[in-house]
């Protein structure tokens, strides 16, 4: 502890003298979950982000770039706590974080208030696209309702006469449901609710039997898809009706669903097999650097490093001036994997969003693929309750 | 026990003094920390620091439980969230006088305690443990489902609360010092309830109650009043949380936390004067150093914890009890 | 609810049953008979699945999986024993809780180094892959029908052992005599190292078993260790017997009360109300089902003594 305390007052002190240098580095402090089961998508979002600096030769707009990473443990307080020695200790100038919604919340206040820019790679909560969005807050992912709600337009423009609902009872599931049905007018036939981290899926696929729906619409992210997916395929449930997911099928569960999800429906704005050259050669780079496929998290990862060298590049480096610095981030004059890349009203991107399905790659490998556009420059319902300017 | 009696009795003043060393020196090191901090990153050292502090309250108000009473309260998070709802829901709805809400906090952890004491205390060893779990479950649940204050999200604090009209719990030097006092608070009233006539019925209880009841005493209220006191302490703890974090979150009563805490009076030492104190700063601390050197800090800090166990025992107040003089206990 | 579904419902409620009790056995003999309370035999039920995924991985075949897995878990938990457990058996149980909580943290990370953190999976055997239809559109896979035998296997043969045999008589009079047993020649530390190895094979297999259902990750025993410690607190610490009918109940309450609650709190609140509490109520049932089973009996359903 003492040691600690000493390294942290010496960080501090060198900091404080230092002035403004040009050898000066820049600190990105990115802050992700890296314990328990969700680890896999903060890995994700860390390598993602790691290509992109190393793409760039450690550099980041011209200016030698340092990347700090610290592990939420998935627990509110050390968050806090952790991304108060981001900025404080180690000086990190713009923070990168988090994968999951509440720890968005536990960290947000720190860092808005210590002036400090704060960009998040994947969580994108109501909260903060509405009623408290920040001009010093930016989500280069997408608000969260929003893959669901692709599913539910996809729903209803299939016209189905029935879906059934499942997610696990907490917020997230919710607000997951409630997407899906801005959309979706037809008939649901039952709404269910399980714990989180739910094992054994065979009480609810004995009720979605019985009520035998069009379409199963689902929300289970990390484990618990793994284990609805291979159940679900187990039970015959495949073949009798259409499985249409959120964060259910995704790059980080289909090692462990392979076969058992194929043909899978998801949502999302982006896929490996996104048809520009950026995310192709993205792929291949990032396969070949840590040997699985990317997903949305190591994309957006890379996309976060990029935005932020676009911005340091338009500022000449001069990160001290959050306002400018800002200001050039919401300009986002950079090329995403997503192709050209626009902020809304609200700091969260203006995209199009696809449907994807599950398919299996030459190699035996899977991954999502995106089978057609569901909507196009699509801003989240809640940026007009966001009045930043 | 008559032995510890006696020897609490005859003991010199200065011996009984020196029991009271590490304590006394670590409120003067935190008294210090928020002038040091100034030098350098102020702000994390002091949200470590002020972690540390809330941790330690709820850790000795464990301790009175389980190390003096006998008590394995398996759900005792459920009572330091239960105090940072109370806060949380109370701000987000316009109430922000640190002193009303500070009633509520106690009036709804005294009443939890009450009613899940009164229950649980009806069992006893093991069964006590998970009985005091199902509670500290069941309330997990619960905030889990509000979804009206942020479910399993948590509640964002947009406002904090006011002391008497000021923002001293906004600044963190200021709340840096208000829980500092209630640590030192919290620290005296335990330590002055375990040496008082309560605190005397409820240790020979717990080594044997069957005797301390033909003496006349009825064990179950003693213990119930102490469950309720802890209760309370813990519910301070997790106002002070919520206050400091400007975020509650159903995730702090999880059964993963009410281990935490246990592991952290063991790792202290249970029972002994300032073990509860030592164990959460140096569980917090050792965390924090691991895990600021190591990704992997977990592969240390476990078998740091069996080797404690193993060649350590008592905790860190048996290491110090050459020091200070206490007998440890086996 | 029709009477198609509530029996399927009842057979998968049976069947989480069997699979928790073949965690809960473990841990009721080591905590009865040693007075041990090991947090850590949640990882060991980890370690089984993993190490099928891993043996599965090397052998492609599904019988030979199953028996290294076993008999790496039954190696591994001699190893636990002889390097930490034994000098615990006398330690207060808050020492134990303490020393296993570290053996938690420690094993987590170590699977999460070796194996990664994204969730694995085990295919199913070829034999056992097929599945029968049990209600109009439901398939029941056969695989499940192989846990519900095993598990029905694995208590007939542990209460053969324990009623019928020497070492279950040695077992039996060590749990509630240790001192007399062991005047009377029994090497009662060979007789404490056996149990815990079998414990920890048994909590391996039902890993292993549960593989090819559920997800291997880091961290899938620890809530099941809780539900575990549940059912053997129902049943009455080191009753067999006790964890088997306990192990039941949870599994059927559990399951019943999940496809139930909601339905029907809708018959007395209005359905925005009962979504919302339904699902809250069912993850309780269990706790609130073992704090009445202890308001009632506080030693459990077949529990004799206190600890």
């Amino acid at each position: 502890m003492q040691r600690s305390v000493l390294a942290a007052l010496t960080a501090g002190i060198v900091l404080s003298t230092a002035s403004v240098a040009v050898a000066e580095p820049l600190r990105v402090g990115m802050i992700v979950t890296l314990s328990g089961p969700p680890a896999a998508l903060g890995q994700q979002a860390v390598d993602g982000f790691q290509l992109a600096l190393e793409e760039n030769g450690g550099q980041l707009g011209g200016v030698e770039t340092e990347l700090l990473v610290e592990d939420t443990e998935f627990k509110p307080e050390v968050a806090q706590t952790k991304v108060r020695a981001l900025i404080e200790r180690d000086g990190a100038e713009i923070i990168v974080g988090t994968i999951f919604s509440n720890m968005l919340a536990a960290i947000f206040k720190p860092v808005i208030d210590s002036d400090t820019i704060l960009i998040s790679p994947n969580a994108g909560p109501s909260v903060f696209a509405g009623a408290n969005c920040h001009p010093n807050f930016f989500a280069v992912s997408y608000q969260n309702d929003q893959n669901h709600e692709v599913l539910g337009r996809y729903a209803e423009d299939q016209g189905f006469e029935s879906v059934f609902l499942l997610a696990p009872n907490y917020q997230a599931g919710k607000d997951s449901l409630a997407g899906f049905k801005r959309h979706y007018t037809g008939n649901i036939a039952d709404e269910v609710y399980t714990p989180l981290g739910h094992q054994d899926f065979s009480a609810e696929l004995a009720r979605i039997a019985a009520a035998s729906p069009d379409a199963l619409f689902t929300f289970m992210p990390g484990g618990m898809g793994v284990r609805l997916v291979r159940q679900f395929r187990q039970a015959g449930l495949a073949d009798r009706m259409v499985f249409l997911s959120a964060f259910t099928v995704d790059e980080t569960t289909l090692p462990a669903q392979g076969a058992d999800a194929l043909g899978f429906f998801g949502g999302g704005a982006w896929a490996p097999d996104f048809d520009n050259e950026q995310s192709q050669a993205f792929v291949a780079a990032f396969e070949g650097a840590y040997g699985y496929i990317p997903g949305v998290y190591a994309a957006f990862g890379y996309d976060g490093a990029m935005l932020i060298d676009s911005a340091v590049r338009s500022v000449d480096g001069n990160v001290e001036d959050t306002q400018a610095l800002s200001a050039a981030i919401e300009a986002a004059e950079f090329t995403s994997l997503r192709g050209d890349f626009t902020f809304g009203s609200n700091n969260f991107p203006v995209q199009d969003f696809y449907l994807l399905e599950v398919v299996e790659r030459e190699d035996g490998k899977f991954h999502t693929s995106i089978v057609e556009r569901v909507f196009e420059d699509y801003a989240d319902v809640y940026a007009t309750e966001c009045s930043m300017e | 026990m008559h032995d510890a009696l006696e020897l609490a009795a005859t003991r010199p003043q200065s011996a009984a003094l020196r029991s009271y060393a590490p304590a006394l020196l670590i409120f003067v090191v935190l008294a210090l920390v928020p002038p040091i901090a100034l030098l350098g990153p102020e702000g994390y050292v002091l949200s470590l620091t002020t972690r540390m502090m809330i941790l330690a309250i709820a850790v000795i108000s464990l301790d009175l439980l389980l190390g003096h009473s006998g008590l394995v309260s398996f759900g005792h998070a459920a009572f330091v969230g239960l105090g940072a709802y109370v806060t949380g829901i109370l701000i987000t709805e316009g109430v922000v006088d640190a002193f009303t809400i500070l009633g509520c906090v106690v009036a709804a952890s005294a009443l939890f305690a009450l009613v899940t004491g009164a229950v649980s205390l009806r069992t006893s060893g093991v069964y006590f443990i998970m009985i005091t779990l199902a509670f500290g479950q069941m309330l997990y649940f619960a905030a889990s489902s509000l979804s009206a204050y942020g479910g399993d999200d948590g509640l964002t604090l947009w406002n904090n609360a006011q002391l008497l009209g000021t923002g001293v719990l906004d600044d963190p030097r200021g709340l840096f010092y208000a829980v500092l006092a209630s640590l030192i608070g919290a620290f005296v009233l335990v330590d002055r309830l375990k040496g008082s006539r309560f605190g005397r019925v409820l240790n020979a209880a717990k080594s044997n109650p069957t005797r301390v009841t033909c003496l006349g005493f009825d064990v179950f209220r003693f213990r119930l009043a102490a469950y309720v006191i802890a209760g309370v302490l813990a519910g301070l703890a997790g106002f002070l949380s919520a206050v400091q974090t400007e975020f509650v979150s159903p995730a702090t009563m999880s059964w993963h936390r009410s281990g935490e805490l246990i592991v952290m009076v063991i790792l202290g030492g249970m029972g002994s004067r300032n073990g509860a104190l030592l164990g959460a700063l140096a569980y917090v601390g050792l965390e924090e150093l691991l895990s600021t050197y190591f990704a992997h800090w977990k592969l240390i800090f476990g078998p740091l914890l069996v080797l404690m166990v193993l060649y350590a025992k008592g905790g860190l107040g048996a290491v110090l009890a050459p020091l200070t003089g206490e007998r440890p206990r086996g | 609810m029709s009477t198609a579904l509530l029996v399927v419902q009842v057979l998968n409620g049976l069947q989480l049953g069997l699979l928790l009790f073949l965690i809960a056995a473990g841990l009721t003999l080591v905590f009865g008979i040693m007075g041990c309370i090991n947090l850590a035999h949640g990882v060991q039920y980890m370690i089984g699945a993993y190490l099928a995924v891993q043996f599965y991985a090397w052998t492609e075949h599904f019988g030979l999986t199953i028996l290294l897995a076993l008999a790496t878990a039954l190696l591994l938990g001699l190893l636990l024993e002889i390097v930490v457990f034994r000098r615990l058996y006398e330690r207060d149980h808050l020492d134990q809780v303490l020393a296993t909580f570290g053996i938690i943290l420690f094993v987590n990370e170590a699977v999460k180094v070796i194996w990664g953190p994204v969730p694995l999976s085990l295919p199913a055997p070829e034999l056992l892959s097929g599945s029968f239809v049990l209600m109009d559109g439901l398939l029941y896979p056969t695989y499940r029908l192989a846990i519900l035998a095993a598990g029905l296997l694995v208590a007939l043969l542990l209460w053969l052992v324990v009623m019928r045999t020497r070492v279950g008589m040695r077992l039996r009079a060590g749990a509630t005599h240790p001192q007399i047993v062991s005047a009377l020649g029994v090497d009662i530390g060979r007789l404490f190292m056996l149990v815990f190895a079998f414990g920890a094979m048994l909590a391996g297999f039902a890993g292993a078993l549960a593989a090819p259902i559920l997800s291997v990750e880091p961290g899938m025993g620890d809530n099941l260790l809780i539900v575990a410690f549940v059912v053997i607190i129902i049943g009455g610490i080191g009753s067999i017997k006790g964890a088997f009918f306990a192990a039941l109940l949870v599994g059927l309450v559990d399951t019943l009360g999940r496809s139930l609650a909601t339905d029907v709190l809708k018959l007395a609140f209005a359905p925005a109300t009962a979504n919302q509490i339904g699902p809250a109520l069912a993850s309780m049932l269990i706790y609130i089902l073992m704090a009445a089973i202890l308001w009632v009996r506080p030693t459990g359903l077949f529990g004799a003594r206190t600890s």
